[in-house]
């Protein structure tokens, strides 16, 4: 057994070496497929970043009557946070949003006189609520709208801001789903590619193969060096595809950020290169090694 | 040793190849099958190393009834046999070593035995210089005696040459030949398809002629006749 799996190794390894031109030509197409996976991990983290970056500007804000005490709004805030739907619940007080208008408006002296002659804060406090989910926004509302605790609200911002969220909700949901399709669409299309071109190389050694089986060899003797080979392409491969995308990723970075702010790709390829290269070694392994374990099934009747 | 009994092969489209064909073949014996192109030489070749089933009839190697076979059975079984072809069938990326070698190594023999028996079989040929060459830096002649190397290198009980001479001049089919009456000197049963005139009357072994796919004639010091 020992000796049978070595030579599979040792003929694999041989064949590698002898058919270069086969294996060039093969590890460059491989390489660009790979290049196509590496490329849509990336995209999945662009998107994820466009739609967190969408996410983020979303929320409602709750104001409550100048009646309302702080201690009653902490309760509600509380009770807020008890909610399964929601993600955080920040208080703004009253002192804190003058402080808040103040600075905002810290240029206009019209306003900051305006509002130094008040005798008292005219703003109000608020809850800011971020929900897990931008579609769980209504749900919150609800809970906001019951009757308990119409006394100490004064208005709601998503009653204001309905149609803008659930549209933004819309678009995070379509740019998930929309990337997912197209991963799946283009790792098949990439899988394909790599089917074919191995195909295509066991199909050029059909006649090998013929000579295999008559002079005796067993299925997995004439099977296993092609298998071995097919290990090798992948496994290369998969070392260029990250040598490749590395610097395009380095360049590319900057405009990235200026379209999703708080987005550094090149950060993020860096920091996970090895889980990276770990994930295209493993596609490109397993696929350079069916793919020749499945092309040459069909050379190995008779 | 090797039986064909009322054997048949049809080709759909194609007419008949063999029919109800049935002779046997001892151990030891030099048999050579004569007859014209499209005779059905190589079709029964073809059944006899299980690379084609018979449409009707038996063919039996020893224990083996090669017509039942299984796909996975056919490896072990052809080990018993060494086969030589007109357009040698040499592994294009090996050297005349490891093509020899090839035919040990997936009997799963030991590195030692190979490395021991490949020299000695290629010198046997004449080829014991020529052991790292490809196939594509021999002659025609040369890549046969490979052929023969690699088909005789493990003792099988037989070694079946389709036209081996096909492609060679006179004086390469001359060495072919004699080398295959060397190799049933040692004991090897040869079956040896041509349609060469002057090998099978320089033979005057036993010759089986076919003819349309029957068998017209089986004489045990045979001529090349096929009237």
């Amino acid at each position: 057994m020992f000796t049978i799996i070595s030579r599979i190794f040792h003929f694999g390894v041989k064949n590698f070496w002898r058919n270069g031109w086969l294996s060039t030509a093969t590890i460059v197409i491989m390489t660009l497929s790979l290049i196509v996976s590496l490329g849509l991990i990336m995209f999945g983290v662009v998107t994820r970043a466009a739609a967190d970056s969408i996410q983020d500007k979303i929320d409602i804000s709750v104001y409550f009557n100048t009646t309302t005490s702080e201690d009653e709004i902490l309760n509600i805030q509380q009770s807020l946070e008890g909610l399964s739907q929601v993600q955080s619940v920040d208080y703004i007080s009253r002192d804190q949003a003058l402080a808040t208008f103040q600075q905002n408006h810290a240029n206009d002296p019209v306003i900051s006189q305006v509002v130094n002659e008040l005798d008292t804060n005219p703003l109000e406090a608020s809850l800011n609520i971020k929900a897990k989910d931008p579609s769980q926004y209504g749900a919150i509302n609800d809970y906001l709208s019951s009757p308990n605790l119409a006394s100490y609200i004064d208005s709601i911002s998503y009653t204001q801001n309905q149609d803008v969220i659930n549209r933004l909700a819309t678009i995070v949901r379509d740019v998930e789903t929309g990337g997912w399709l197209v991963t799946i669409f283009l790792a098949l299309v990439a899988g394909l590619v790599v089917y074919n071109t191995i195909r295509l190389a066991i199909y050029s050694n059909r006649d090998e193969i013929g000579i295999m089986r008559v002079v005796g060899a067993s299925n997995s003797l004439v099977r296993g060096p092609y298998v071995v080979e097919g290990l090798f392409w992948g496994g290369i491969a998969a070392v260029f595809s990250v040598i490749i995308v590395t610097p395009a990723c380095y360049f590319l970075s900057p405009y990235l950020n200026e379209f999703i702010p708080g987005l550094n790709l090149f950060q993020y390829f860096y920091t996970h290169i090895l889980q990276l290269f770990l994930y295209q070694l493993l596609f490109g392994v397993v696929i350079g090694s069916l793919s020749s374990f499945w092309a040459v099934r069909r050379y190995l009747k008779n | 040793m090797i039986v064909f009994q009322g054997v048949s092969k049809h080709y759909s489209g194609h007419g008949v190849a063999l029919e109800d064909t049935s002779f046997q073949i001892d151990p030891g014996e030099f048999v050579s099958l004569a007859g014209r192109s499209g005779a059905g030489k190589s079709t029964v070749i073809k059944l006899l190393i299980g690379e084609e089933r018979p449409s009707k009839g038996r063919v039996f190697f020893g224990q083996y009834e090669v017509n039942k076979l299984r796909d996975n059975e056919l490896p072990a079984f052809r080990r018993h046999i060494g086969v030589v072809f007109q357009d040698f069938r040499l592994l294009p990326n090996k050297n005349s070593y490891e093509n020899v070698a090839f035919a040990l190594e997936v009997a799963g023999r030991p590195q030692r035995e190979i490395d021991e028996l490949v020299p000695q079989v290629l010198d046997m040929v004449g080829l014991g210089d020529k052991m790292k060459n490809f196939p594509n830096e021999l002659s025609g002649g040369e890549r046969q005696r490979v052929a023969i190397a690699r088909a005789m290198i493990h003792r099988p009980e037989v070694i079946i040459a389709d036209e081996p001479t096909g492609n060679l001049d006179p004086f390469h089919t001359f060495e072919i030949v004699k080398l295959l009456e060397k190799i049933n000197q040692l004991g090897t049963t040869v079956v040896l398809a041509t349609h060469d005139k002057e090998v099978i009357n320089s033979l005057e072994r036993r010759v089986i002629t076919l003819d349309k796919g029957r068998v017209i004639r089986d004489e045990k010091k045979g001529k090349y006749i096929l009237v």
